[in-house]
Formats: structure tokens, sequence, C-alpha cells
């Protein structure tokens, strides 16, 4: 793969990933189950919460800043990509004639709104980071909850986007294509980051600030750059949600939304993308899979969230670091050497490497 | 004087009250080796952090390669062409020896955001240089079937010499070394003392280490500055500082009034 030129490569990798998309989107709502559309419902709602997960995972994980505001970006995504939709674009849409002219335009809308709400939501991450990443661990993590509330009071007083009634009349444009789209879009970009120079600055900055800063990384800087890519990553995904939920509301974006994001980062484990996935995946099954539950009990009582709650505990109680610590998936099961070396030296090999060292002089 | 490395001149730093380094000055020229000595707690390490932009001096200049220090971040000093290591240990220690290493090289292969993201021919081109480089260094220092090891769990040792190898990854012109032989044995030492003899050599870099292990700051510094309670007290070649009756005090204290009766 590697001789063909990198823009060829990606262009085929992208073909085949679209196609490969749409077919398992027609797939999904072909398939002849009762109540395929609760289902399908689900699937979306694990794809932007991976979505979430990973992006968090980029600023929390990677570069270790413990950053409690990301429902204040998904929220900046979902309302201005709304914005543009009921306001500009889907007025456009409208005088188109019905039928594939339609369709093409708004499926191009939905991506032009979704990726500018993610660039507002990167605006608010560059702003929200220059200041307060002078700010380290506990008292970031607080400025960023801050930050969070205060963009959901503000969006609560413009009545343009309907203020505390919410927003209501957002197309249905976002379906099971554009979220996976955007799931591996994210979880590529991710990927790619923490094997080049940004990421291992990001996690560098993590390891050891003033280590990082002697070594020539502008701590500074490539946290800003964390929250700005995280923070995009996290409107679009807010851009999708308003696009299949078709109704927003001040109270989605509650710090609740943050601490769940944050809770399914650090049960997959900090730093893992991998781990985000399931995570993400496990806690929006979850709260679902447990409404069967309130079958078996007496008196109609629904005992899920308590039942969630006591898991996660279990969970974190049992493994604090997470489902799979900092390592990737294939990392756990391969079991590669480079993870915890069972013997760590073996005399031989020492031999070995001192003959290797310069000649002494 | 065009072509020194490193000027400092009259650096004077104040906590408050107490006065910890008074009046330094130093000049490095290119391919020299200089040990920086001391009792406990007479300023060596705060000279380091001087001189990498951790502290700003109250009062002096520091000029790398002719450029005025004194307004930069320590990010900007190690582009300049200076690199350290710390008196304890400061490795990125849930990263593997390899990524250790190449983050020591960050300033050499910079690239945006995009081109990681698109894995572009500059993005490929970078990365195989990182590799190579860093994988030159560890062979150097002997860590190459280390490579994927986390740097946690290499021994001692092994976690001080990648602590250099990272530092030269940077590509510096001016080596500073805090303590490198500290927790190692005599045999390591003795190693030790021979590989950064050998660097020196190999990088054509001058070096500037602090150490306590007489034998191996008096076997091959060709200079040494005494340093206590922050002030200058000799300096000059090992074998007139050896023998310098101030640096004896420093170290040993004045010789009792009996004995001088004697």
């Amino acid at each position: 793969m590697n001789r063909l030129p990198w823009w060829l490569r990606d262009s085929i990798f992208l073909t085949l990933g679209v196609a490969a998309l749409i077919g398992l989107s027609y797939l999904l709502e072909s398939l002849p189950i009762s109540g395929m559309a609760y289902y399908n419902r689900i699937i979306v709602m694990m794809g932007i919460n991976i979505t979430l997960a990973v992006s968090l995972n980029i600023i929390n994980g990677h570069a270790g800043q413990f950053s409690l505001g990301h429902a204040g970006f998904m929220a900046v995504g979902a309302y201005f990509a709304s914005f543009l939709t009921v306001f500009y674009f889907s007025p456009i849409v409208d005088k188109l004639p019905a039928g594939s002219q339609q369709w093409l335009a708004q499926n191009a809308f939905v991506l032009v709104a979704v990726l500018l709400g993610g660039a507002l939501a990167a605006l608010a991450g560059y702003i929200v980071g220059l200041p307060s990443l002078r700010l380290r661990g506990d008292y970031l993590a607080i400025v960023t909850l801050g930050f969070g509330e205060i963009i959901r009071v503000l969006i609560l007083n413009i009545d343009k986007v309907g203020a505390a009634r919410g927003f209501s009349g957002i197309p249905k444009w976002a379906n099971f294509f554009w979220v996976y789209f955007f799931v591996v879009f994210t979880v590529l970009i991710s990927m790619r980051l923490v094997k080049s120079s940004v990421g291992r600055a990001f996690l560098a900055v993590r390891e050891d600030q003033i280590a990082a800063e002697a070594m020539g990384v502008d701590t500074t800087k490539y946290k800003v750059k964390a929250f700005i890519i995280g923070s995009f990553l996290a409107g679009v995904a807010g851009g999708l949600f308003a696009h299949y939920m078709m109704y927003l509301n001040p109270t989605m974006f509650m710090f609740i939304k943050s601490f769940e994001v944050v809770a399914m980062v650090v049960l997959g484990g900090l730093g893992s993308i991998s781990g985000s996935i399931i995570a993400a995946v496990i806690l929006t099954f979850l709260p679902e899979g447990l409404r069967m539950v309130k079958d078996y009990i007496p008196g109609g009582k629904d005992p899920r969230m308590i039942i969630y709650s006591i898991m996660l505990i279990g969970l974190m109680l049992t493994r604090p670091q997470g489902l799979l610590g900092r390592r990737e998936l294939w990392q756990v099961l391969g079991r590669r050497k480079d993870v915890v070396p069972d013997d760590p030296r073996d005399e031989a090999e020492d031999k070995l490497d001192r003959n290797a060292a310069p000649p002494v002089t | 004087m065009a072509n020194e490395l490193l000027n400092a001149r009259n650096v004077t730093i104040r906590f408050g009250g107490l006065t910890a380094v008074a009046d330094f000055n130093l000049a490095i020229q290119p391919h020299e080796l200089i040990g920086l000595i001391g009792p406990n707690g007479a300023g060596k390490t705060t000279v380091f952090n001087m001189l990498t932009g951790v502290y700003k001096p109250t009062d002096g200049t520091i000029e790398v390669s002719g450029v005025p220090t004194g307004k930069l971040k320590p990010f900007d000093i190690t582009a300049l062409g200076v690199a350290r290591t710390f008196q304890n240990i400061r490795l990125f220690k849930d990263l593997t020896v390899l990524d250790n290493v190449k983050i020591g090289g960050h300033i050499h292969y910079k690239y945006s955001v995009t081109s990681a993201v698109l894995h572009t021919n500059r993005f490929q081109e970078a990365e195989r240089v990182a590799e190579d480089d860093a994988m030159r260094l560890l062979s150097i220092f002997g860590l190459q079937s280390r490579a994927q090891f986390l740097a946690k769990n290499l021994p001692y040792g092994d976690q001080r010499r990648l602590e250099i190898a990272r530092a030269l990854a940077a590509r510096p012109k001016l080596l500073l070394l805090d303590e490198p032989a500290a927790g190692l044995n005599d045999r390591e030492t003795h190693d030790l003392m021979n590989t950064i003899h050998d660097i020196r050599d190999r990088f054509n870099i001058a070096i500037l280490l602090i150490e306590h292990h007489m034998e191996l700051v008096m076997g091959i510094c060709e200079r040494i500055i005494v340093l206590n309670f922050g002030k200058t007290i000799s300096q000059g070649a090992p074998g007139y500082v050896r023998n310098d009756p101030v640096v004896i005090e420093a170290y040993l204290g004045e010789p009792a009034d009996d004995a001088t009766m004697i």
C-alpha cells in the first residue's frame, strides 16, 4: 500500500468506506426484525457517543488535560449547525424540485452544516483553551465545567434558537450513514494523530510538562491544539445529534452530559482509543438493555438507573485504570512485549547490548 | 568571542531574600567538557535551570549562540541547541523507549496536523527520519533491543542512559547533564564516563555536567567550576581545582585551630 501516493490511497479508502457504509445502512433498514427503528436509533446514538468519547479522549487521555466541558462544545456545534440548516439551508432545499436533486442538496448541506458547527466549536475550544490552559488538573476541570454551563446559559437566552422552549423544526438530515461516516473520520484522525509528532507531543505533555518543554515541545500550543481538535469533533457530534433528534433543548447539554462522556473515556481507559469506543458502546446500550429488568420486578418500579450506577461503581472498583488501561485492544489481545515485559533482562541479551555500545576510550 | 556557544554574564537569582546564585559567569566554547561541582545546595541545579530557561535570572544576561535568552521559553532555548537531562530522572514513563527518543527530536520532525492525519509524503519522510535517528541513538547506548519497552520498566542505569539519548535526539550543540552518575554503581559510572567522553567527540558537542562523583569529574572534564553558597569560589583545570585550598575548605571545612598549631 505504501507504493501508492497518499492521496490516491486515501481516496480509495474513502470510496470503499462510503460504499460499505451505504450498504450497511440499507441492510440495517431492511432487516426484518420488529422494532428495527428502535434498534437503529440506539445504534445511531452509539455512533454519536463514540465520536464524543474518542474526541474527549484526545483531550483527556492523550494530552492529559482534564476537561469537563465537552457538552458545551457539543452544544455549540449542535446549535450552530441547526441554526444554519433551519434559517439558510432548509429554505433552499425546499425550493428545489422534490426527488434526487433535493436529496443531493440535503446531504451536501448536512455535511456543510455539521462541519461549520464543528468549526465554531473549535473556535470555542481555542477561546477557552488560551487562558485556561495555564491551569492544571482540578483547576482546569472546574474552569471547563464552568465554561460548559456558560454556553448553556447563553443558549438559554438566545431567543432566535428557541431559548428555554428548545429549538425545533430541524429537518432529519442525519442518518446512520452520516453518523458512522464521522465515527470513522474521528477514529482515524485520533489514531493517526497519536502515531505522529503531534500525538507524541500530546503524550509528552501528559507525561511530564517540564521534560516536554526541555525537549522543545511548546506545551501551551499543543494543549490548545488538543482542545481545538477535540472540540471540533465534539461540535460535529453535536451537529449530527441535532439533525437526528430534530429538536434541541439546553437541558440536553447540562454538565451531566459532560460527565457521561468522561465516564466513557475513563471506563474505557484514559488514552485508549479502542477503550473509549468499547465503553461508549457499553454505556449507550446498558441503560436501554436494562429496560427489560422492569418486567421482572413487581410493582412496576424501574431500577435500571440504580443497576447502571452500581455496575459503573463496580467496574471502577475492580478496574480503576479502565477496561483497557492505556493500551489498545489489539495490544491487550496480542500481549505484545512492549506492554509489560515479563522478563525485563536476560543475561545473553545483556552481553549483546554491551557489545553494541561504543568502544570505551 | 562570536563562536561562544553559551555566555552567562553576572547571572544572579534571588528567591525572596535568598540569593541562590550570585554573579555567575561562564563562557562555553564548542567542544568543551566542563564540570560544575560544589557541596549540596550550592546552586548547581539552579544554574542549569537558568541556562535552560526554567528560571529567569534576577540579574545578568545569558546568551546562547549570541541570542539573549532573557525572554525565551525553555522550548525556544532547546531549539537554539541546548538540551539537558534531569537530576531526578524525568522520562516519559508510560511511553516506549523509542517514543521517548522521538519526542527528544521533536523540533526536527515537525509537520502540520493535516499532514499527520492524511499521512502525506512530508509526514512519511519525517517519520522515517525520526525512526532512523532514534534507533541509531538507541544503539549507541545499547538500548535498541528495548525500543518497545515502556520507559518505566527499564532498569535504573538504562533509564539514565535513555535520558541522555533523548537529550541528544534534539541534536544539541551544548548538552547539560545533571548528575548523570547519581545512583550508578562503580562499573556503570566508569562506563558512563567513557560514554560521555565518546559522545562529545562523536556528536561534536560541548558538555556541561554537574556531578558529585569526583573521579568522574576529574577524569574527563577539561575545566571545572566550583560553586559554594551560590558563589563561584574556584575554577580551572582539574589539577588546579583539586588542590585549591578554598575548594578543600568548602568540602571538608576549615582546618581546626589546634591542627594548625601542630
